[in-house]
């Protein structure tokens, strides 16, 4: 596992030359870092700087990652963000983690860094009540580096295409369904992680090959230091020791949901792009299926559904916990 | 003028919210000696005298390097107290905060109520024998052992030092007259009692032994203030919620509406970024709202929960952050549930009788091969688990405990049976969960075989087949590890006592009133099934295939 996790930092050092930075921030030794890889966001961006600000996100470092439709402009213009750039392909930079282990090699030392996608809103015991700061001055005190939060795939009510979509809105304005308990879970001893899977997703798409459905363990928030990796995007963590975010005797520990925010209108069109590009899954063909009927704008929708709430609804439905955090 | 309270506060972090508090106190005519810690910066230092130092009220102590649970942080009491005394003769009673207490109430109510009791010390001073809240290990022994090594930096040595003057019987002396105690390090003293503790004769010699205990903070004016003190009220006025760790729990802008049912004067750890708690409780906005009444079992509950849920967790629940390994103790689903096996094939309409007498929505078999029988058929159940077979299938342990998580607080019954996707690890934890309840009628199965009215080859290997099946589940249901209430009959006792066997069934999840008003269901006919058995049996099944029809 000590070579794996030097074989990714080495590949991070050399995939670093793909990288040009368009605009360089400054932030203080104790600030929270965010790191996200995006292309083409431009309806969520405006919403995510202002969430994860309003968190207590102290500066953003982004890589772009050939976006044409002026989201590199907006980021350019915002003062609290580092930005890189690259044309390089995302799946041969191992859908991105080695961008972003390098840019965490290089900033994130001794920061408390969210690691997120552009489409992902993290949320936590006692938000917003208690930023960030908070947070992870509670973490520290408890001896933990790192705070897991499932991705919760939120979706409208009706066809996809059916929400209303437009520049800086919030998402969750036109998706507030969710599916509060089809999550399955198995530990892989190899890395001592979980595997979280379930969701719309595995209900809709891959009802007959569960095993693809896609992963939706995160560990997205995270104390870095020289010797962290990153493996598998933010599944997965080496050393091996903070994947056991989990407690295995009883208890809680504390943990945290991403509310996905991917099924805006705008992923009808955007899965027909991302089905030629092929550049999101290692075996992409075997996904061609799903790319299709997402871009039939389903109703992920069912009678089961349950209506966003807010953290103590997660809580209580078992899906988060303070886990001692009065 | 002066008001007969004066303070005295450490502070080492956070010096511009210690300074909104200070010029609380001043504003109410308290004077305050303010002591800063070594480590805060002079730049720091500077700018907190620059704002407060002109004050008449207002003095600085000498300065101390305290380290958590140091002699050096009753040091920089003892001086500051000094000061207090000598510089304001007026004072009454001196109250210790630290720069991140927050008062919870006006100050005006603090003097009253000291006013009226002008001989008490407010100090929490628990003899050692009895103090059972200790948490961190050590109680006596913090008075009677040696600890030169810090117990944060150098854990091990601490450790290890400990243990080696328990082997080697070492003991230290506890000079007489003092009795040991312990309690809160925030206390409010009377002016008598701190002068007395203070100018003790044999003050040298207290201190040379309390530097060497570990924890003095929490010791030395618990100890001398019961050798000198005329009346003690035992309760400290500042609350403190410790943590596992025996570290103080933080107050954030979302505790306002608990520490506004607290019972006491002050509330400490205050974290520094909660503006809402230092606007509402230094501002007049807690005289003009109307005071609630004092609940203090609120806080303590909701603290208690928190814990409960880091210690024990939720029955049941299986998350991201609990994830019970399989020896860890902890019960193994949300709730009670019953499994009938081979009912449905024995007794008519059984899934519907059983919803009725039990009150519940039944299922049918939940593990069936083709897909998920959700009560009614439905197509997606509670937590919008599916009815895909496929999916179940993947992980089918946990198919089973989201759908008793997702509908706990309702009896779960289904049927379950070798004809179904039976999955060992499913057998396995159903009957090793001892909110299971498992019926099973064996050889049931054999029933819906006989009902398709063929006998070939392809039958009689499909009966090997699920008698097989049948066979692994019944070993697990007889191991000696089973938690389950099981029990298991067979066909042909069931046609002998039919009703008898279905009232045992459903004796624990069917009510009374609802057994009465339902009756219980009729057996289905079994007319003709001797014959089938026969024509097995020609094809060359074994005879031990047969015994459980055989009266």
């Amino acid at each position: 596992m000590a070579w794996k996790r030097r074989r990714y930092r080495a590949r991070a050092v050399l995939r670093a030359r793909q990288l040009v930075c368009l605009r360089r921030g400054a932030w203080g030794r104790s600030a929270i870092l965010l790191f996200c890889t995006l292309r083409n966001e431009i309806e969520r961006i405006d919403w995510f700087l202002q969430h994860y600000r309003a968190l207590g996100v102290g500066h953003f470092i982004f890589v772009d990652n050939g976006s044409t439709d002026g989201t590199r402009a907006r980021l350019l213009a915002q003062s609290d963000c580092t930005v890189y750039g690259t044309d390089a392909s995302y799946k041969a930079a191992r859908f991105g983690m080695d961008w972003i282990n390098w840019v965490m090699l290089r900033h994130a030392r001794g920061h408390w860094c969210v690691v997120v996608d552009a489409d992902e809103l993290l949320i936590y015991p006692h938000w917003p009540d208690r930023p960030l700061p908070a947070l992870t001055d509670w973490l520290e005190r408890q001896g933990q580096q790192i705070m897991p939060a499932m991705m919760l795939e939120l979706y409208p009510k009706g066809p996809l295409d059916s929400a209303p979509c437009f520049l800086g809105m919030n998402p969750l304005a036109a998706l507030n369904w969710f599916d509060a308990g089809n999550y399955t879970i198995a530990h892989k001893p190899l890395l001592d992680c979980l595997l979280i899977q379930g969701g719309p997703r595995a209900r809709q798409f891959f009802a007959e090959t569960p095993n693809r459905a896609p992963t939706l363990t995160k560990l997205p928030l995270v104390k870095w230091s020289f010797h962290t990796a990153w493996v598998n995007s933010t599944h997965t963590i080496l050393p091996r020791a903070l994947n056991r975010s989990f407690a295995t005797q009883g208890g809680e520990g504390i943990s945290g949901a991403l509310l996905h925010t991917k099924f805006l209108a705008t992923v009808v069109e955007k899965s027909r792009i991302e089905k030629a590009r092929a550049e999101h899954f290692g075996n992409a063909p075997v996904f061609d299926a799903y790319y299709d009927q997402l871009a039939q704008a389903p109703d992920l929708w069912c009678a089961q559904s349950t209506r966003y709430e807010g953290w103590a609804q997660l809580e209580a439905l078992g899906l988060i916990s303070r886990g001692g955090w009065g | 003028m002066s008001g007969p309270l004066g303070i005295v506060m450490l502070c080492h972090t956070a010096l511009h919210r210690a300074e909104q508090v200070a010029r609380f106190w001043l504003e109410a005519g308290c004077p305050v000696v303010i002591h800063l810690d070594r480590a805060v910066s002079d730049a720091d230092m500077r700018a907190m005298r620059a704002a407060l130092g002109a004050h008449p009220l207002v003095r600085f102590s000498p300065r101390h390097r305290c380290a958590w649970g140091s002699w050096q942080l009753v040091a920089a009491t003892q001086d500051a107290a000094e000061l207090l005394l000598r510089d304001f003769p007026q004072i009454g009673h001196v109250l210790l905060i630290s720069g991140a207490c927050l008062p919870l109430r006006p100050a005006a109510e603090l003097q009253a109520h000291l006013a009226a009791h002008p001989q008490t010390d407010f100090i929490e001073s628990v003899a050692i024998e009895h103090a059972n809240w200790i948490t961190g290990g050590l109680s006596e022994e913090r008075f009677t052992l040696y600890f030169p090594f810090n117990w944060h930096k150098h854990r091990w040595a601490f450790d290890s030092f400990v243990e080696l003057q328990r082997k080697l019987g070492m003991r230290r002396e506890i000079p007489r007259p003092l009795r040991p105690h312990m309690g809160s390090q925030w206390w409010c003293l009377t002016r008598e009692t701190l002068s007395a503790i203070l100018k003790d004769p044999k003050r040298k010699r207290y201190e040379r032994y309390f530097r060497q205990n570990w924890i003095p903070d929490e010791s030395y004016f618990q100890t001398l203030a019961r050798l000198h003190a005329h009346q003690i009220d035992s309760r400290s006025l500042t609350l403190v919620k410790f943590d596992r760790n025996g570290r103080p729990n933080l107050f954030y802008d979302d505790h306002l509406q608990l520490l506004r049912r607290s019972d006491c004067f002050l509330a400490r750890k205050i974290w520094p970024e909660a503006g809402r708690l230092y606007d509402f409780f230094l501002s007049d906005e807690l005289v003009k709202q109307p005071r609630l009444p004092a609940e203090p079992s609120k806080i303590d509950r909701y603290f208690e929960l928190a814990e409960h849920q880091r210690r024990e967790g939720r029955a049941g629940l299986y998350m991201q952050s609990r994830f019970p390994s399989h020896d860890s103790g902890a019960a193994k689903t949300a709730g009670p549930y019953s499994v009938f096996c081979g009912f449905d094939h024995l007794f008519q309409n059984f899934e519907h009788w059983v919803g009725q007498v039990t009150g519940t929505r039944a299922h049918g078999h939940l593990f069936g091969r083709e897909r998920v029988q959700f009560h009614g058929g439905a197509r997606v159940w509670h937590g919008a688990i599916s009815d895909a077979a496929a999916i179940r299938d993947y992980n089918p342990r946990m198919f089973l405990t989201n759908l008793l998580w997702a509908t706990r607080g309702e009896r779960q019954c289904f049927a379950y049976g070798p004809e179904d996707a039976m999955d060992h690890e499913v057998n396995w934890f159903m009957a090793t969960d001892a909110n299971a309840e498992i019926h099973v009628i064996r050889g049931a199965w054999m029933l819906p075989i006989w009902r398709r009215g063929e006998v070939s080859d392809a039958v009689v290997a499909e009966v090997a087949r699920l008698h097989k099946r049948e066979q692994d589940w019944l070993e697990v249901l007889e191991s000696r590890w089973v938690l389950a209430k099981c029990k298991v009959w067979t066909v042909a006792e069931i046609r002998a006592a039919p009703d008898a066997c279905l009232a045992e069934a459903v004796r624990d999840s069917a009510t009374p009133a609802a057994l009465a008003a339902h009756g219980l269901a009729p057996l289905q006919g079994l007319d003709g099934l001797q014959e089938f058995l026969t024509a097995l049996r020609n094809r060359g099944l074994s005879p031990q295939f047969f015994k459980d029809f055989n009266t």
